[in-house]
């Protein structure tokens, strides 16, 4: 047990030396890393959230109003087929997840379905890309017809909504300007936000939040919005609240003309006359047109500009606007209009995400916490350092030793693996170091034992070496399957936490076992003690 | 020269103090269920939901009733405003608002519009709605048992049954013990306490996986010897190690607890708990299960009937 060869010596000390040079960069500012030669390691360790400060947002899709829009377009798109096919119906209607209305004439049953199949055609969106769902089943009973939005189908859309989010977050965050923000798609419906380094988060939030579905409509041709809020708008047509509280509901048609799809720019801006804060845009070369005829054709009406079913303007057409772009003026802050063209270049969320947790941690308390820390750290070691020597003698040196290439080795693989440090991850550390020192304590409490059995000096080290190594892989690993479980159960911190732990076992198997051993192999080769200082 | 903390040779008869420690171990398991469901734990944001504000003033110390006025006017139910470490520290919790997950976030922009920006600094905001809640209350008690599962298999497939089962009902010792711990101190419980009782479960095992190697070592060696003389020499002899581990892990803990900031502090004081009990059960618990299931049976006792095999 206490002969080693040579290779095996230079390899315990090149794993040592290897956890040291990847560590290094630690010790040092980031400023000063950053100027090192490529050929040193300049790999820092990633602090985590609690510790850097920032904002962990968890978003989610909402299901319910995905639903619900996928039932009115196909409430309308039920409504144009039949219209189109000239098939007679009544009480269409939209429940739940179904659409269903009753035909006028039954013999009219077979070319409804027929008419309608097309809107029951699969759409892409298996998990596995190829494959595709039917979003809608159709059954007819009589004169009734229902069609309704399947699971699968649901479920395709949820998933095709997140892909989508992810990337349109992206855009936002981007515009934002925020640095090293992270987005990734958590469970099936969920998107998980993070942004290192935020103080102020309430812009974030509105910015993530919102849906931003702008729709450009015309002022509902008859009627008006006094008769309308008394009684119900005429046919086509609804009523839009404003965004601004000092501005009245206005009537407006249901149909959009355009949308924000149509877009190619946003930028905000202030207005010549008035130097209020506006937001000016420009129409792709289909929206110019469009956006040219309908001004051209509507002189006198009023044109409303809704984001997310509220009003923000709706001012008069007062000349055709050929050139494709246009202005917005509604009672915006300068911050306000720069949220609203970001929102406008990012584009639309395909579906309402709701925030469902937030951590935000400021970055002075990240800053008192990693000093908290630190300060927890040194006196621990200290104690812990103290204690060994007192208990131990020499041999407590020895262990003392170990533990200070273990915290290399922690760091130096922590740093590699671009593992991220939380608070509770500096919390396993320092724990790593009060239960590192046990596989020490197992091998010496062994060797003391086997000296007073009366074993010679050299094999009562020996065999206390050997036989506390079962003991050692037992223990340790029981710890290791408690960790795991952390892992798995880990959101961020805790996950730190769980890392610290698990690797903090494997460098503390490897020190306790193989670094002690070859010291105290050193040792005895040199010292040929008379008995074990124990 | 070193210096012994525990002496050579002692010869504590363990198994006898445990017929007075078993039954205490099933009277306290007792009590902590019954606190459990009576009293019952002070649930943290992590499972309940609900919001969690933490602020500093910036200048003058925080006025803790001044907050509590000005924040139950506010029409947001439940809330708690208490001081936290220094006195300039207040932490802030809002019971979840009926609404769905939108009505949590407009609570908190509602806080800090009527605190302000000019006294006070917004240290740490967690917002947990009412479905993540729910999913990590799943979530958590499914990595506990998990883990469980886990660490019976491995010392079933490494030990006799007997031991396995030793380990197990060690293991749910401590983790009801804890649990009664939480019950009555009324610590926040939280995710930070779910790692803690795991991280508790990781050492309470290494702690028993030491005495029941040593147990294994020694039924091996003397045939002879009565399971109740194996266990307390098996104890006996891995005292020290014990008592040494426990304590360079303590020396470690308490430094975490006392220097190592509010936010880990009720995660180290559950963990202190948890070395205390740990060490406790692994002689307390895991020793009288070995005997109860016979782990030696009265055949293997007799000298010459059981062929040497280890």
């Amino acid at each position: 047990m206490l002969y080693f060869q040579r290779w095996k010596i230079a390899l315990i000390l090149a794993v040592v030396l290897a956890g040291a040079i990847a560590a290094l960069p630690n010790l040092f500012p980031a400023s000063s890393v950053a100027n090192w030669p490529s050929w040193l390691p300049n790999r820092q360790i990633v602090l985590g959230l609690d510790l850097r400060g920032g904002a962990h947002l968890l978003l989610e899709v909402e299901r319910d109003s995905l639903i619900k829009d996928r039932l009115e377009t196909l409430t309308s798109d039920v409504r144009q087929t039949l219209r189109d096919a000239r098939i007679g119906y009544r009480s269409l209607a939209a429940r739940d997840r179904t659409v269903s209305f009753t035909l006028r004439d039954a013999a009219d049953g077979d070319r409804a379905v027929t008419a309608l199949n097309p809107l029951a055609a699969p759409i892409p969106g298996g998990l596995f890309g190829g494959a595709t769902v039917s979003e809608v089943s159709i059954a007819r009973e009589g004169e009734q017809i229902r069609l309704s939005l399947t699971d699968d189908g649901i479920e395709a859309r949820v998933r095709s909504a997140v892909e989508q989010s992810l990337s349109v977050l992206g855009r936002r965050l981007n515009a934002l300007g925020t640095t090293e923000p992270t987005i990734q798609r958590e469970g099936e419906d969920r998107i998980l936000v993070q942004v290192p380094g935020l103080e102020d988060t309430s812009r974030l939030k509105e910015v993530l939040g919102q849906t931003a579905r702008m729709t450009f409509h015309l002022e509902c041709p008859e009627g008006n919005i006094t008769d309308a809020l008394q009684t119900r708008p005429p046919p086509g047509c609804e009523i839009a609240q404003p965004l601004n509280a000092g501005d009245g509901p206005v009537l407006i048609e249901s149909r959009a003309r355009l949308s924000g799809d149509d877009l190619v720019d946003a930028q905000p801006g202030f207005d010549q006359q008035t130097h209020q804060p506006i937001v000016t845009f420009r129409f792709n070369t289909r929206g110019a047109t469009v956006f040219g005829d309908l001004t051209q054709q509507n002189v006198g009406r009023r044109f409303a500009v809704v984001l997310d079913e509220k009003v923000i303007t709706a001012p008069v057409i007062r000349s055709p606007i050929l050139g494709g772009t246009g202005q917005i003026e509604g009672n915006f802050t300068v911050e306000s209009a720069q949220n609203l063209s970001v929102l406008l270049r990012a584009g639309a969320l395909p579906a309402d995400l709701t925030i469902v947790e937030e951590r935000t941690v400021g970055p002075s308390l990240g800053r008192d916490s990693i000093a908290a820390g630190e300060i927890a750290a040194v006196i621990g070691s200290a104690g812990v350092v103290v204690f060994m020597v007192v208990a131990y003698g020499l041999l407590g040196v020895f262990a003392v030793i170990a533990l200070v290439a273990n915290v290399i080795l922690l760091f130096g693989s922590l740093t590699a693996l671009g593992a991220t440090l939380t608070l509770p991850g500096i919390a396993g550390i320092v724990l790593t170091m009060g239960m590192a020192v046990d596989s020490n304590v197992l091998i010496y409490e062994r060797i003391r034992e086997e000296a007073r059995l009366g074993r010679s000096t050299i094999s009562a080290i020996e065999a206390g070496f050997s036989r506390a190594f079962a003991t050692i892989l037992d223990s340790n690993i029981t710890t290791l399957i408690a960790a795991l479980a952390l892992f798995a159960l880990g959101s961020g911190p805790i996950r730190g936490f769980a890392v610290t732990l698990a690797i903090g076992i494997l460098t503390t198997m490897f020190t306790a076992y193989l670094l002690t051993r070859l010291i105290v192999a050193i040792w005895v080769r040199s010292r040929r003690p008379k008995a074990v200082p124990l | 020269m070193p210096i012994r903390f525990i002496p050579d040779e002692t010869r504590i008869p363990f198994m006898r103090l445990a017929r007075i420690g078993f039954p205490l171990s099933l009277a306290a398991m007792a009590v902590s269920l019954v606190l459990f469901f009576a009293v019952g734990l002070n649930l943290g944001i992590d499972f309940k939901g609900g919001t969690l504000i933490e602020v500093q003033t910036k200048t003058a110390e925080a006025d803790l009733g001044g907050i509590r006025q000005t924040l139950e006017s506010l029409g947001l139910g439940d809330v708690e405003v208490q001081g936290f470490g220094t006195p300039n520290d207040v932490l802030i919790r809002i019971a979840t608002q009926p609404g769905g997950d939108a009505a949590q976030q407009a609570a908190v922009t509602k806080v800090q519009q009527t605190l302000g920006a000019e006294d006070y600094t917004y240290r740490r905001v967690e917002v947990v709605g009412p479905r993540v809640a729910g999913d990590l209350a799943w979530t958590g008690t499914i990595s506990v048992l998990t883990t469980m599962v886990g660490v019976l298999l491995y010392i079933w497939f490494r030990f006799e049954w007997q031991f396995a089962i030793g380990a197990i009902a060690t293991l749910v010792h401590d983790v009801v013990l804890t649990i009664g711990f939480f019950a009555i101190v009324q610590l926040d419980f939280n995710l930070s306490s779910i790692a803690a009782i795991l991280t508790i479960v990781g050492y309470s095992l290494n702690d028993t996986v030491v005495v029941f190697d040593r147990i294994r070592e020694i039924l091996r060696r003397y045939k002879q010897m009565s399971i109740t003389e194996v266990i307390d020499v098996a104890t006996n002899q891995t005292l020290s190690r014990t008592v040494l581990t426990s304590l360079t892990t303590l020396i470690a803990l308490f430094a975490l607890f006392f220097f190592g900031g509010e936010v880990i502090r009720s995660f180290t004081a559950a963990m202190i708990w948890g070395v205390f009990i740990g060490t406790y059960s692994s002689i307390f618990i895991g020793g009288p299960i070995l005997i109860y299931f016979n782990l030696r049976p009265a055949a293997a006792q007799t000298p010459d009937s059981a062929p040497a095999k280890a």
